[in-house]
């Protein structure tokens, strides 16, 4: 399994939408899935998924797939460049 | 025991109802985690508590007021223990003046501890309960929130929004299974009561309907309370406990 698909699957079980709608692209508040309860499941599915504890900053920063990715890495998680 | 293995973390634990709410939660199994701004008195602290704990004490030093602090305090905690299942949010200082004499500075310390900690702590708190499926968060206001004194517009203003805080946090938290509840204690043995002149302090025990001043370990044990499973289905309320204390 690759690095990127714990992500996917967080988005994908937090949303309750299809790993295939979890790209880059995907911006909060974009789709009626992506709403702030379920920002902050998501929240917590990454915590998991990753074993880390995110600051409050980067919760609110994280307005899109790539973003999330990009604040991750400050976390140590690698992401591979394609999905 | 009430609490057994559950991970809790007490703010202003070095004294009072901090002190008497951890060495009650100590008896109960809890694996505490206790804070303080001061390291060498946490450290005294967790020497005096240790007889009574059988699991390992963690000191977390910070200023809850100090939002950065927080934030690098709860990180220490999540490296520590990987969660949270209680927070007592007990730190807090009173500092009463007339509201004619009262500085910015003063507000923005009474309030930095008493409401924004409390709100600092609660956010980083929950989001740990939450991954663990549930937890109980404890805010401890004030008889002075619930209703007002003269000289204490800013204390009591501060601890009120506590009250606002909780009932708030309960309904936005419950589907989370974490329950949010506040204690109102009235005058309590603490350094504070013991530092009014002895007028001061008897017109405190005659507003008391049981005539005496009540102990930090009797608002330790409705934390206790709040804390445990027997409190399962509470969420938002406000217990007082002040012997019937009229204001």
């Amino acid at each position: 399994m690759s690095t990127n698909q714990p992500l996917i699957n967080a988005f994908s079980s937090a949303l309750g939408i299809d790993t295939s709608a979890v790209t880059d692209e995907l911006e909060y508040n974009t789709i009626p899935q992506w709403d702030s309860v379920a920002h902050m499941s998501l929240v917590a599915e990454l915590e998991s998924a990753f074993d880390i504890m995110l600051d409050t900053d980067d919760i609110i920063d994280m307005s899109s797939v790539a973003k999330a990715k990009e604040i991750l890495q400050k976390y140590d998680v690698a992401f591979e460049d394609k999905e | 025991m009430l609490l057994k293995d559950k991970l809790v973390l007490i703010t202003g634990a070095t004294k009072g109802i901090g002190f008497a709410t951890a060495k009650l939660f100590a008896q109960q199994g809890a694996q505490l985690l206790l804070n303080g701004r001061d390291q060498e008195s946490l450290e005294q602290v967790i020497k005096e508590l240790s007889p009574f704990s059988q699991s390992k004490i963690t000191p977390l030093s910070f200023d809850v007021s100090d939002p950065d602090q927080v934030k690098d305090g709860f990180q220490r905690l999540f490296k520590t223990v990987k969660g949270l299942d209680i927070l007592v949010n007990n730190a807090g200082v009173l500092d009463d003046a007339l509201i004619g004499m009262v500085t910015p500075t003063q507000i923005q310390r009474v309030y930095g501890a008493n409401t924004f900690g409390s709100l600092y702590c609660g956010q980083y708190a929950s989001r740990l309960m939450q991954r663990r499926g549930g937890g109980s968060i404890i805010n401890i206001s004030s008889i002075i929130g619930t209703n007002g004194n003269e000289g204490q517009a800013v204390y009591g203003g501060s601890k009120a929004a506590v009250i606002g805080m909780t009932k708030s946090l309960a309904k936005e938290l419950a589907p989370s299974n974490i329950r949010v509840n506040a204690i109102a204690p009235g005058f309590i043995d603490t350094d504070m009561a013991r530092s009014l002149d002895d007028d001061k302090f008897q017109e405190r025990i005659d507003s008391i309907k049981m005539n005496r001043i009540g102990q930090p370990e009797e608002v330790g044990n409705v934390a206790l309370f709040l804390a445990s499973e027997l409190s399962s289905y509470v969420t938002g309320q406000v217990i007082g406990v002040d012997g019937g204390m009229l204001i």
